[in-house]
């Protein structure tokens, strides 16, 4: 098959949902300013983007530095959730004595909705950046650790018998064996943590900070325009989209070895 | 001096679930001469491996000693090189960087390394493969990664717990053939496990037969066959018929114990 031909396979769905939400929206079964067409929100995106007439009023103009900051908030909490989670995970899978006695904290913890530390994270850090970093941290980092501590348990043991015959030292083995080896498990938790990473960015905007996508997501709905919360959404849904292709080729240039022997190398 | 040194080694597992213990290993000594290539033949389950492990260093007797080079054995190390049932290769690293991976143990840099890695390579005879990855070789080739990374090694003794056992006919053949030639060439001591009589006979400069549960060493045989072996000629099969001798007394004994 061509690259042209699958590429034309991708769009088939969203090409079929815009048509028939344009049909349906220009159909008048409902008030236009309900449910505005996706020829309306794009015009609406465009201005938000571009700033060439001021559909979007007070946001013209404005799209660029609104998904900066945003992603601003989605890398460092990320970025901390990544770091934190990865070096907790293969302690608490590594050493017996550290999952006996941190893991039923954590596995207390993480049933709590992130969202409902919003509470606290407004009193503790303000309205800013940072109870948004915060409960994008809290987000990510627990699928990241859940799926760091699987990757280093499911490690072959006899790798790590074949590494110590070699004389490798206790760190060495964590560092040259227990990694690698968990590095697919700690790839699907990075995968799932993005996701929850973008979610919880948005939310905390609506809530806890007065800039980036979701906040004027939020803001617009007070002014009822329907066709920026759409244009917010799709914002966000393309971002993410975009952070988790990004991911995706990070993961297949470091599990390249994996290639021709997984369901995963079908995929061109 | 002898190159390795077993005394009285008895080994008892604990079987936690039926809170009974399990005699595996009972009172065996039995020293190794350098450039001894002695094989380690017995039935599945009588002890043979756990024997190599102890001599690796995976696995400690619950009483007796195991000395290599003279220097009591208490853990892994890279003065014992092992080649294990399954090649136990890092699925992540290419070819050479398996065969070299002490080296990057040690912080040789990427260049050194992978010229160190290249002699073992050739003499395993992957030379075209250095940098493919474990999950495109083959069984027999990845074997042969296996007996290259432990050969880099340089070490007194080379462990090896049924390395063939997985192969088909003609390969392991051809295995066998390689693996004394790069015996001979290395003058290493090689302890090899086998449940194989055959491959004990081709490859041994003695057999010690192991009987099971508990393991016991049954009888040492020196073997002054000409190599290569003719696994046809008369004092190979004096030998073999002796040995399936030993197994069948055995295997008797064993079943009038079941029924007893």
């Amino acid at each position: 098959m061509t690259a042209l031909s699958k590429s034309w396979e991708r769009a088939v769905v969203p090409l079929f949902i815009l048509a028939a939400w344009e049909v349906f929206s220009r159909s008048g079964f409902l008030p236009a300013a309900l449910l505005p067409a996706p020829s309306v929100v794009l015009h609406t995106w465009g201005d938000w983007i571009f700033g060439f007439d001021e559909t979007s009023q007070g946001n013209t103009g404005r799209w660029v530095a609104d998904a900066l900051s945003s992603a601003t908030r989605v890398a460092a909490g990320y970025g901390i959730a990544v770091v934190s989670g990865v070096l907790l995970g293969i302690a608490i899978g590594w050493w017996r004595w550290v999952e006996r006695t941190v893991e039923p904290t954590i596995q207390m913890l993480r049933p709590v909705p992130p969202v409902s530390w919003i509470p606290l994270a407004i009193i503790w850090f303000g309205i800013a950046n940072k109870p948004a970093i915060f409960l994008v941290f809290l987000g990510a980092f627990f699928p990241i650790l859940m799926n760091t501590i699987h990757g280093v348990k499911t490690a072959d043991r006899n790798l790590i018998r074949a590494a110590s015959m070699m004389g490798a030292t206790e760190q060495q083995l964590l560092r040259h064996v227990v990694f690698p080896a968990a590095l697919p498990s700690i790839f699907a938790g990075l995968r799932i943590g993005i996701g929850a990473a973008w979610m919880l960015t948005v939310t905390a905007e609506m809530v806890a900070v007065k800039s980036g996508l979701g906040y004027v997501l939020w803001d617009s709905y007070y002014f009822l325009r329907y066709d920026l919360v759409l244009a917010a959404m799709a914002s966000i849904g393309l971002l993410g989209y975009a952070t988790d292709a990004l991911i995706k080729v990070l993961m297949s240039a470091a599990l390249h070895w994996q290639h021709g022997s997984t369901l995963q190398s079908r995929e061109g | 001096m002898a190159s390795i040194d077993l005394q009285n080694i008895t080994k008892i597992f604990r079987d936690a679930k039926r809170k009974r213990d399990l005699l595996a290993i009972d009172d065996v000594s039995l020293s190794v001469e350098q450039n001894e290539f002695l094989c380690l033949l017995g039935s599945s389950g009588c002890g043979k491996s756990t024997l190599l492990n102890m001599i690796a260093g995976f696995e400690k007797p619950t009483e007796g000693t195991v000395t290599v080079g003279g220097k009591l054995v208490d853990g892994p190390g890279a003065d014992r090189g092992m080649v294990f049932q399954q090649a136990n290769l890092m699925p992540w690293l290419p070819v050479w960087e398996n065969v070299a991976f002490h080296l990057r143990l040690k912080g040789w840099r990427k260049a050194d390394r992978r010229d160190a890695a290249q002699e073992y390579i050739d003499m395993v005879g992957l030379r075209g493969f250095e940098n493919h990855f474990p999950a495109e070789l083959s069984g027999g080739m990845s074997q042969r990664v296996g007996i290259a990374r432990a050969l880099l090694l340089n070490p007194q003794v080379i462990l090896m717990d049924e390395p063939f056992a997985a192969l088909d006919a003609q390969t392991k053949m051809d295995m066998q053939e390689e693996l004394v030639a790069i015996w001979q060439k290395q003058r290493c001591t090689v302890v090899f496990v086998t449940h194989s009589v055959d491959e004990a006979l081709v490859l041994g400069t003695r057999v010690a037969v192991m009987t099971s549960r508990p393991g016991r060493i049954r009888e040492l045989i020196a073997l002054d066959l000409p190599r290569p072996r003719d696994t046809t000629g008369p004092r190979f099969n004096d030998h073999k018929r002796h040995i399936l001798n030993l197994i069948r007394e055995e295997g008797m004994q064993q079943r009038q114990a079941a029924v007893a």
